[in-house]
């Protein structure tokens, strides 16, 4: 019989990131509120960071000089495809998940998600899914045939060791986890917001996550039905990717970039969503032209569907496809950089303070812009023919996923950390953070687009002494243990936060969105009341109401109209 | 309502999951020209009879939700085992197909059309099974007498799914059973 078993909630306010209550970790583990469950995925994110970073490091070690033999070209292979498939599905989506699954019942005026239950679920099939992925490692190897695991490399007769099943299997309850959350946010933004909160005054944040959950839920389904062929192919003798049976080769690249592109999308949307709040409450302006960022968001997500060829130009899929992908590839730059028009115009003329946060936000416009740049010259297919699965290919990604959606996580952990532990951080200890990951990262990535350019091929174990290869390696590996240190004062600036930060306010930051009203951190029921939503800064309203928005016209209210 | 939204949505995604499987199955199948095993293995009769057996499983559901909604607990119930069996038939149909293809040494690793047989037909099998199962649940609540509120949105919600289970049975049916006939009565 089903019976209701009490579980142990907090009394008082949520302790933020330690564990120090009487109930302890059983508190944590049987939670079903969305901010632990959002600390939680964060701190997930956090814990597969270093683990990925740690992978990476030893490769950077591997490429210190040529021809090293510090690892074995399988060893190589394992930790550059552990590397990226921890990075994409075990640091950057739940990190994404985590700071939506905490914010947006509090920016919505909610006091929970739509099902807390399923939100608890998929948070811990996500965490197991990653978990049974390193348990490869001891199972006889880990996957080896890249984060995207390319057929027919992905058949047994290439890849003998389980190590690509943990990688089907492990993915798979993750994607199971990730599309789930992504229909209770959908579901949570439409049925629980504050009633006078109209979609015109959501947070952009909220936006974001918004258009996100349903890209996830398009997206997702490709990769999952993917890996239920390729277990099919490895465990049942299947052929639909076994080229030497009559399988497809090309069947896996479509069904794989058809998720993988919108994937970049989906881990960079909602940092564009921290950003936007993050460069408002910073430069102490309403963000320049909200229908234009929320409207830009929408045909991203639209046209991150019809580009997924680009992927695939070097496969042969003729002139006609080529062109068609390469224009589309193009187009998707436009709503692109509208925003960050956007952002630049909300800085313009604002009173900017450069907290840690918005030195991440402002660096995030210069790289990802790099990183936008290098991404049109593949829609370029001659370019792209040149410089495929180069170092020109490594840098580009990393300068879009660190640059872009890392860099906006940053931001947004800063600028939210206050109110998720109720203590300020050291800004002194959070600038050495900022610049030196800054440096470290323009370091390991910038020579990268040399190295690309002069022909190095990517996820080769090593590298003979051509002219440039040495002296780059060696920056590029410099640079990466830099990021490596940078971290070590990351984690001590948590730790030294907690420990000794002084209390936060209620709203530090003077912030304009919901969450800002409820105490830091927030108690287990968000909100008892709320005032009416009036514009798209509610907060900043109620404490400023001599200059509130709730007064202005709408085209003033968006940032809409004309300068004189 | 939340729980609605959440079955579209989710209802939504695996339309996308099951277009996958049926792309594939496509790519195998009719290109470059059509497999003849299509045709000449598969049995177009009596797959025909479980499928209207099947899709007559989401009247005989429609019935149980305007019978809910009047409060008519008795036949309620009566249309929601009518549901659970027609089911229950429709997968006992998939596994003789599926016994006759076997013993003709069509297994999921004979080649490619197999594999992409197996995996569509297999994974919608999969999706009625998991659909027979909260059926089940549902009829434990009919008969403990927990199904008295017309307003609960249990029902539409499992409605959603089961519904949707049976219009992927229909597309499925067309292309790997009903179109294969077409296409080879008109190149004769």
């Amino acid at each position: 019989m089903i019976t209701d078993v009490e579980l142990p909630e907090p009394e008082k306010s949520l302790p933020g990131a330690t564990v120090n209550s009487d109930q302890g970790l059983l508190m944590w583990i049987s939670s079903v509120d969305h901010k632990q469950i959002g600390i939680m995925y964060l701190l997930m994110a956090l814990f597969y960071l270093f683990v990925g970073g740690l992978l990476a490091l030893l490769m950077r070690v591997q490429l210190l000089v040529p021809n090293n033999h510090f690892l074995a070209p399988d060893a190589y292979n394992q930790l550059f495809t552990m590397h990226g498939t921890t990075m994409i599905f075990f640091v950057l989506t739940p990190a994404i998940l985590g700071l939506a699954v905490y914010l947006v019942p509090l920016q919505i005026g909610a006091n929970e998600m739509a099902f807390p239950r399923l939100n608890a679920f998929s948070f811990w099939i996500s965490l197991f899914g990653g978990l049974l992925l390193y348990f490869s490692f001891l199972a006889g190897g880990a996957p080896d045939a890249g984060w995207f695991s390319y057929a027919p490399l992905n058949q047994t007769q290439y890849s003998a060791s389980p190590g690509i099943d943990y990688y089907c299997i492990g993915l798979l309850l993750s994607g199971i986890g990730t599309v789930a959350t992504a229909g209770n946010l959908a579901v949570t933004i439409i049925t629980l917001r504050t009633p006078s909160m109209q979609y015109k005054y959501m947070p952009v944040f909220v936006w974001m996550v918004f258009i996100d959950s349903f890209l996830i839920l398009a997206a997702f389904p490709s990769l999952n039905a993917a890996l239920a062929m390729l277990l099919i192919d490895r465990q049942l003798d299947g052929h639909f990717f076994n080229t030497d049976a009559g399988g497809s080769a090309l069947l896996w690249q479509h069904l794989f970039w058809l998720f993988g592109h919108p994937e970049v999308y989906i881990v960079v949307l909602p940092p564009f969503g921290v950003l936007s709040e993050v460069f408002q409450v910073y430069s102490r302006k309403p963000i320049f032209g909200y229908p234009f960022v929320v409207g830009s968001g929408i045909a991203i997500s639209l046209l991150a569907f019809g580009v997924w060829v680009h992927h695939m130009f070097a496969t042969g899929m003729g002139h006609t496809v080529n062109s068609f992908f390469a224009v589309s590839s193009m187009l998707i730059g436009i709503p692109t950089g509208v925003k960050v028009f956007n952002w630049l115009g909300t800085m313009y003329g604002g009173s900017i303070r450069f907290t840690t946060g918005m030195l991440f936000a402002t660096a995030f416009l210069v790289e990802f812009t790099i990183g936008g740049l290098s991404g049109i010259s593949f829609a370029i297919v001659p370019i792209d023919w040149q410089l495929t699965d180069t170092y020109y290919v490594v840098a580009h990604l990393h300068y879009v996923f660190l640059g872009g959606s890392l860099f906006g996580l940053f931001a947004g952990l800063f600028y939210w950390f206050p109110k998720m532990s109720g203590r300020m951080y050291s800004e002194r200890l959070g600038n050495w953070f900022f610049w030196l990951f800054v440096i470290g990262f323009n370091l390991t990535f910038f020579v990268q687009h040399i190295l690309g350019i002069i022909g190095m091929p990517r996820r080769v174990y090593t590298y003979p002494a051509l002219a440039g290869y040495s002296a780059l390696n060696l920056t590029s590996s410099l640079g990466a243990f830099l990021m490596g240190l940078s971290m070590l004062v990351f984690l001590y600036l948590l730790y030294d936060a907690l420990k000794r930060g002084k209390r936060a306010g209620d709203n530090p930051w003077d912030g304009y969105t919901f969450e800002w009203l409820t105490s830091s951190p927030p108690p287990l029921k968000n909100f008892t009341t709320l005032p009416p939503v009036y514009s798209f800064r509610p907060v900043h309203d109620l404490n400023h109401p001599e200059i509130g928005d709730y007064k202005k016209p709408d085209e003033e209210k968006y940032g809409t109209k004309d300068i004189d | 309502m939340a729980q609605k939204t959440l079955i579209k949505l989710i209802v939504g995604s695996e339309t996308i999951f099951f277009l996958a499987l049926l792309m594939a199955f496509v790519y195998f199948s009719y290109v470059p020209t059509l497999n003849p095993r299509l045709v000449s293995r598969l049995d177009l009769t009596s797959t025909g009879l479980f499928t209207v057996l099947l899709l007559s499983s989401s009247f005989t559901f429609w019935r149980a939700e305007v019978s809910f909604r009047r409060g008519q607990t008795k036949q309620l119930r009566l249309w929601l085992i009518g549901t659970v069996v027609l089911g229950i038939v429709f997968l006992f149909g998939q596994g003789l197909e599926y016994r006759t293809l076997f013993r003709e040494q069509l297994t999921i690793s004979q080649g490619t059309f197999t594999t992409s047989f197996f995996t569509l037909t297999g994974f919608h099998g999969l999706h009625v099974l998991i659909g027979l199962i909260i059926l089940s649940i549902v009829i434990y609540l009919a008969f403990l007498g927990d199904l008295d509120d017309p307003d609960s949105v249990l029902l539409p919600s499992v409605g959603i799914y089961w519904h949707f289970v049976d219009a992927v049975w229909a597309v499925v049916f067309m292309v790997v059973y009903v179109l294969p006939h077409v296409l080879a009565d008109s190149t004769l």
